[in-house]
C-alpha cells in the first residue's frame, strides 16, 4: 500500500510518561500527543473545549489531562470534559506497534478546520 | 432499546403517556418538570417551547456573567443530554404565539402546531420599559438574557459611557459588570434611595457612597426626560431637570411586567399576573402556570426562592398527591462582589413596629432589625450580613423573640447566649428547615441529610444537593455544616489534601520526613493514595513538600508542575507566553532596557507592560521561541524573574536615604540585597517583600509577605500581608537595628513558612491559620531558632539559585519546547 491509513509520527520514547507533545497539522488543528504514566498513548485535538486552552501544557494524572488555562479535566480516551464541566474535544485514533505510534491518518486530515 | 418484544408488545397496549407542552424554557418551567420527573418519570411525554435559542440556564447568573465571573457554560443548568436523557422534545427559538384550549394546541411561530393534555405556562416576565422618547434607538438594551448581555458585552468592548436607567437589583448588578468591563457608568434612579423595595435609606446611602467610592455616578430622584440619539443610536439620556448624561449604552432596569400576553389571549382569568391556586392551575384545570408569570394569593414574584416551592406543588398535584403551595416570604442580597447587603421582610415601620438598629461607623457596619408583637417582621443589614440567614429564619417562622430581644441585634451568637461569637454554634442553631442555599432552594436538613449519606466533601455537597453549586454565597455555611455534621471524624480524619488521600497536608508532611519519603511515586505508594498518580492538586503540593524536605536530593518533577513553572513563562489566553525578567530592586539601566527593547522588536512582542512589581512584561511569545529570547535577555546579564512561580516575585523599593529628602535607611540598596538573596527559593505559593525608606511607606511594605519599613533607629519587620482578593495588612513582627539583623530574620521566616504553610496558601492566611503569637514562637521562642532556620533556608538556596532560562538556553529539557513533528497533508499525500 502507497498511502497506508496509519501515518507514523515517531517512537515512543520522544515522549515521557505522563507527558504530552504537539503536532502541528498544517491546514488544520494542533494535535496533542499524550503518554501516561501507565503509558497508554493518546491524542487529541490540542485545544480545550472551554476556551481553547493547550491541553498538551496540562497535568496528566491517571487517563485524564488538567487544562492549564482553568483547570477543567478532559479524558484522554474520549475527549470529554468530567465532573460537572461540559465539552468535547476530537480524539485522533492512536495505535503503537514496535516502539512507533501512528496516528489515523483519515482523522489527522480529518481535523482540518473547515 | 433492546427490551425483550414481550413488554414491547405490552407497552404498545397500555394507555398512551399524557402530553405535557411547556411555554417557557426559563428557571420555573425548567424546574417544573425535573419536579415531575423526579416523582413520576413515566408520566408525561414533554415538550418544552423556549423563545430563547439555547438551553435553560440559571438567569440570576447572568450578572457574574456580564461582570466577567463566569462565562454561559458555567451557568447552563440543564445541557442537551438532560432533555435527551429524559426524553423531553426542546422546541428552541420558537416561541409560542398561541393557546387554542378548544382543540388542546398550541401554535408557533414557525407554524408547528403541537397538541396537549396539560399545558404548563412558564413565560416568565418581561423587562418593562419606560415610554419616553427615544427608547427604541439602538443601544437602548434591557436586561433579561443572553442577548441583552451580549449586547452590553459588545458595546463595553469599545468603551465609553453607560446610562443604567433603574437603580434596583438588576440594575445596579448591571452597573456593575459594566464598570468592571471598563465602561464609565451613571445610574439613574428615580427614588431618593437606592434599591428602596428592600433598603431602607441608612443602607441605600451607604450603598450609594460605595458604588461613588468604585467610580460610578449615582443620580438619585432623577426622571428620564428623553434618550437622545445620533444617526439612530444612543448618545445620551437627558433628564427632567436638564442634566445630560452621555451614553453609549443605555440599560433599562427599571422593572419586570409578569410574561401575561398568551394567556390572556386565550381567555385565562389574568390579573397583574395569571391567577392561579395553591396547586398552580389556571381558571382553566388543563393547564397550568408557574414563576414569575402567576399571581397567587394576590402576590407576584420576582425572585427564585419562591418558584422552587411553587415547583414543588404543582409537580405534587400533576402527579396526584397534591400538597398546595402558601406563598412565600423573600429575601434579598446584591450580587456586586464586595459588597454585603441583606434584606427580608416589611422594613417600612408603620403602626406598632419597633425599630432596632446598630451602626458601627468605622467598619461601614449598619443593622436593623423591626419587631412588632414580639416578633420579628423585618431586617436590613449592610456591611456583616453573617446573620441573615438567621433572622430571615425568625422572620419566617414567626417566633416569638421576647427572650432574646435584648441581643437580637448583636445577632445569633449573642442572642443564644453561651456560644459567643462561634460562628459553628451560629450554624448549629439553625432550624432544620432553615434555607442554606437560597440560589437552589436546599435547607439545612437536606445538606444534612446529604452530607450523612456519605458526601463529606464541598464538592460532593455540591454535586449531590446541588446547595452551594450556584452563586457560591453560602459555601461557607456548607462547610461549617460539614464541619459541624462530621465532627468526630473531622478529628479522627482532619480535612484532608484532596481527593486522592485521607491524609491532611501535616500529616503528609511530617510523613515525608517521619518515614524519609523521597519521590511521589513512593509518598504514594506508602500513604494509600486511592488514584493512580495522583490528580493536579496533590501532584504540585507533594513535588513542593519533597523538594522542601530533601533540598540537593530531591529531583524536582517537571511534568508534576503547573505549566507556568515548567516553561518558565506565563501562559497566556491564546497559549502564548509572557516573559518577565527580574529587574533587582525595580532598578535597571540602559543595557537592560536595550536588550528588553531589542527583545520585543525581534520577535515581534506585541506588547510590552511595567508591572505592577517594578519591572517589565514582555507579551505574546510562543513556545519555541522562549529559549531564544531567554538567551537574549541572559546575555545582558538578565535573569528569570520568576513571575510565574510559587516563589519569590519581587521586591519593591523605594528610592530611600539616597535620594529622597525623608530616607532615613537606605531602602533600594536593602531591598537589592533581600532579592539577591531569596531570588530562585521555591515556596507554597508566591511570596512578594518590599522595603520602605520611611513610614510613609512609598513600597507598600505593610501589604506584602514580608515588608520592611526603615526608621531612623532601624528597620520595622512586618509579616503576613497581601493585596489581592482579600487584602491584609501585615503585623508587625518585631524591631531591629542592623541590615543583617534584617536579613537573617527575613530568611528565617521565609524557612518556617516554607517548612510550615501548606501548599498554595500564602503567608496571610498562614498567620490568620496558625496565629502570630505560634510565628513569633516559631521564630524567638529559643535564642537560635533565627539562626538555624537562616542556615537551613541558605543551604536550600545553595541549590535553588541557577537561572532557570539559562539552563534551558544549555538544551535542559528541549523537548518541552519543540514540536514533537510536524505534519504537512500534501505531502504525506504525495509520498
Ligand atoms: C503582570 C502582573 C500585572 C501587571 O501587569 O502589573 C500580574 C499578573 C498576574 N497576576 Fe498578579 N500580577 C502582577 C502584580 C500583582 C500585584 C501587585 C504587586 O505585586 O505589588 C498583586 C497584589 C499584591 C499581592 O500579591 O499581594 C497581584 C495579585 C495577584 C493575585 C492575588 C493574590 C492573592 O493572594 O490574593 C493573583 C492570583 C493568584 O496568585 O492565585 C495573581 C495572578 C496573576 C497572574 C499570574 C494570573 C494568572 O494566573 O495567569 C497574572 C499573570 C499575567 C502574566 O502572564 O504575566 N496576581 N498581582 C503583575 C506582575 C508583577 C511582577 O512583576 O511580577
Ligand atoms: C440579571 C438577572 C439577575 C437576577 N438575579 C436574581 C437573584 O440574585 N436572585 C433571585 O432570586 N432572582 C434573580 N433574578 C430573577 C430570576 O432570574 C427570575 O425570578 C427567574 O428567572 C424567573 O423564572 P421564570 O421561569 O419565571 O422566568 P424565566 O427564567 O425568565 O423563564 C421564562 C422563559 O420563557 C421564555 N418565553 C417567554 N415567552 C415565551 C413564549 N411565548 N414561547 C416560548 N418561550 C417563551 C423566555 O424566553 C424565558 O426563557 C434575576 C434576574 C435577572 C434577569
Ligand atoms: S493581570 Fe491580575 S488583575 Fe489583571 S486580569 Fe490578570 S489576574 Fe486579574
Ligand atoms: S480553556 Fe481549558 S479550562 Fe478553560
Amino acid at each position: 500500500m502507497m498511502i497506508g491509513d496509519w501515518l507514523d509520527i515517531g517512537s515512543v520514547d520522544q515522549i515521557t510518561p505522563g507527558t504530552a507533545r504537539t503536532l502541528p497539522v498544517v491546514g488544520a488543528d494542533e494535535i496533542a500527543v499524550f503518554r501516561t504514566q501507565k503509558n497508554e498513548f493518546y491524542a487529541l485535538v490540542n485545544k480545550c473545549p472551554h476556551k481553547q486552552g493547550p491541553l498538551s501544557q496540562g497535568i496528566v494524572h491517571d487517563n485524564v489531562v488538567t487544562c492549564p488555562l482553568h483547570n477543567w479535566n478532559i479524558s484522554l480516551k474520549t475527549g470529554e470534559a468530567l465532573g460537572e464541566d461540559k465539552g468535547c474535544v476530537p480524539i485522533i485514533p492512536m495505535k503503537v506497534d514496535a516502539g512507533r505510534m501512528y496516528l489515523l491518518r483519515s482523522a489527522v486530515v480529518g481535523s482540518r478546520a473547515a | 432499546m433492546n427490551a425483550p418484544a414481550t413488554l414491547m408488545d405490552k407497552d404498545r397496549t397500555a394507555p398512551a403517556k399524557e402530553r405535557l407542552v411547556v411555554i417557557g424554557n426559563g428557571m420555573a418551567g425548567c424546574r417544573a418538570v425535573e419536579e415531575v420527573i423526579a416523582r413520576d418519570p413515566a408520566r408525561f411525554d414533554v415538550t418544552i417551547f423556549g423563545a430563547e435559542p439555547r438551553v435553560n440556564y440559571n438567569r440570576i447568573m447572568l450578572s457574574p456573567v456580564l461582570a466577567g465571573e463566569k462565562t454561559f457554560e458555567d451557568i447552563v443548568i440543564n445541557g442537551e443530554d438532560w432533555y435527551a436523557e429524559n426524553g423531553i422534545t426542546l422546541v428552541s427559538g420558537d416561541p409560542v404565539v398561541a393557546i387554542d384550549r378548544a382543540t388542546q394546541t398550541v401554535v408557533a411561530k414557525s407554524g408547528r402546531v403541537e397538541p396537549y393534555d396539560r399545558l404548563l405556562i412558564a413565560t416568565g416576565s418581561d423587562p418593562f420599559i419606560i415610554p419616553v422618547p427615544g427608547k427604541d434607538l439602538a443601544g437602548v438594551v434591557t436586561f433579561r438574557d443572553l442577548d441583552d448581555v451580549d449586547r452590553m458585552l459588545t458595546a463595553a468592548e469599545k468603551g465609553g459611557s453607560a446610562v443604567v436607567i433603574g437603580g434596583g437589583l438588576l440594575g445596579l448588578e448591571a452597573a456593575h459588570g459594566l464598570s468592571l468591563r471598563g465602561m464609565k457608568v451613571t445610574v439613574v434612579h428615580l427614588m431618593p434611595t437606592l434599591m428602596e423595595r428592600q433598603l431602607d435609606e441608612a443602607a441605600g446611602y451607604l450603598l450609594k457612597t460605595e458604588l461613588e467610592r468604585r467610580g460610578q455616578t449615582i443620580v438619585t430622584g432623577g426622571d428620564t426626560a428623553e434618550i437622545l440619539g445620533k444617526d439612530g443610536r444612543v448618545s445620551a439620556v437627558k433628564l427632567k431637570d436638564g442634566r445630560e448624561f452621555a451614553a453609549d449604552i443605555v440599560v433599562m432596569a427599571v422593572g419586570i411586567r409578569p410574561g401575561t400576553s398568551l394567556a390572556k389571549a386565550a381567555g385565562l382569568e389574568v390579573e397583574r399576573g395569571i391567577i392561579v391556586d395553591d396547586h398552580m392551575v389556571t381558571s382553566d384545570p388543563a393547564i397550568m402556570a408557574v414563576g414569575e408569570c402567576v399571581q397567587h394569593r394576590g402576590a407576584c414574584y420576582g425572585l427564585v426562592a419562591p418558584l422552587w416551592d411553587m415547583c414543588r406543588a404543582l409537580a405534587d398535584a400533576a402527579c396526584e398527591n397534591p400538597s398546595g403551595y402558601e406563598g412565600s416570604v423573600t429575601s434579598t442580597k446584591l450580587k456586586v462582589s464586595g459588597i454585603d447587603l441583606f434584606s427580608a421582610g416589611d422594613f417600612s415601620g408603620g403602626d406598632g413596629a419597633e425599630d432596632i438598629v446598630m451602626r458601627d461607623a468605622s467598619r461601614g457596619v449598619y443593622k436593623r432589625v423591626l419587631v412588632k408583637d414580639n416578633k420579628l417582621v423585618g431586617a436590613v443589614l449592610y456591611g456583616d450580613t453573617a446573620d441573615g440567614n438567621w433572622y430571615f429564619d425568625l422572620l419566617k417562622k414567626g417566633e416569638d423573640i421576647s427572650d432574646i430581644r435584648e441581643a437580637l441585634i448583636f445577632g445569633q451568637a449573642f442572642a443564644s447566649g453561651g456560644a459567643r461569637l462561634d460562628p459553628n454554634a451560629a450554624v448549629a442553631a439553625l432550624s432544620d428547615d432553615a434555607e442554606i442555599c437560597g440560589c437552589n432552594g436546599v435547607s439545612k436538613a437536606k445538606v444534612v441529610e446529604t452530607i450523612n449519606a456519605g458526601a463529606c466533601s464541598l464538592d460532593a455537597v455540591r454535586s449531590t444537593c446541588k446547595a452551594s453549586a450556584s452563586c457560591g454565597s453560602c459555601t461557607g455555611l456548607v462547610e461549617r455544616l460539614l464541619a459541624l455534621t462530621l465532627g468526630s471524624e473531622v478529628q479522627s480524619g482532619p480535612k484532608t489534601m484532596c481527593k486522592c488521600t485521607s491524609f491532611s497536608h501535616e500529616d503528609v508532611r511530617r510523613l515525608i520526613l517521619e518515614k524519609s519519603l523521597r519521590s511521589i511515586p513512593q509518598a504514594m505508594q506508602e500513604l494509600h493514595w486511592t488514584t493512580p498518580d495522583g490528580c493536579s492538586s496533590c501532584r504540585p503540593a507533594l513535588n513542593y513538600y519533597l523538594l522542601c524536605a530533601w533540598p540537593g536530593e530531591y529531583e524536582d518533577d517537571q511534568k508534576s508542575r503547573f505549566v507556568n513553572e515548567r516553561l518558565h513563562a506565563n501562559i497566556q489566553k491564546d497559549g502564548t507566553y509572557s516573559v518577565v525578567p527580574r529587574m533587582w530592586g525595580g532598578l535597571t539601566n540602559p543595557r537592560e532596557l536595550r536588550a528588553i527593547a531589542d527583545v520585543v522588536e525581534k520577535y515581534n512582542a506585541p506588547m510590552v507592560k511595567v508591572t505592577g512589581g517594578q519591572r517589565l512584561d514582555i507579551f505574546g511569545i510562543r513556545k519555541e521561541d522562549l529559549p531564544a529570547v531567554w538567551a537574549d535577555l541572559n546575555a545582558a546579564g538578565m535573569v528569570s524573574g520568576h513571575a510565574y512561580g510559587k516563589s519569590l516575585r519581587t521586591v519593591k523599593t523605594c528610592v530611600g536615604s539616597e535620594w529622597c529628602r525623608f530616607g532615613t535607611q537606605d531602602s533600594t540598596g536593602l531591598g537589592v540585597k533581600l532579592e539577591r538573596m531569596t531570588w530562585g527559593s521555591w515556596m507554597p505559593h508566591k511570596f512578594k517583600i518590599a522595603v520602605s525608606g520611611c513610614p510613609r511607606n512609598c513600597a507598600e511594605a505593610t501589604i506584602k509577605d514580608f515588608g520592611v519599613v526603615c526608621v531612623d533607629s532601624g528597620y520595622e519587620l512586618h509579616v503576613g500581608g497581601n493585596g489581592g482578593i482579600k487584602v491584609r495588612a501585615t503585623d508587625l513582627l518585631c524591631k531591629v537595628t542592623t541590615e543583617a539583623e534584617a536579613m537573617d530574620i527575613c530568611a528565617a521566616f521565609i524557612q518556617l513558612y516554607r517548612e510550615q504553610a501548606h501548599y498554595l496558601e500564602r503567608t496571610a492566611p498562614w498567620i490568620e491559620r496558625v496565629g502570630l503569637d505560634q510565628v513569633k514562637a516559631g521564630l524567638f521562642e529559643d535564642p537560635e531558632s533565627v539562626k538555624r532556620l537562616a542556615a537551613r533556608f541558605r543551604y536550600s538556596q545553595t541549590f535553588c539559585q541557577t537561572d532557570p532560562w539559562a539552563e534551558r538556553v544549555a538544551g535542559k529539557d528541549a523537548d518541552l519546547h519543540q514540536h514533537l513533528a510536524e505534519v504537512r497533508p500534501i505531502e504525506v499525500e504525495s509520498a
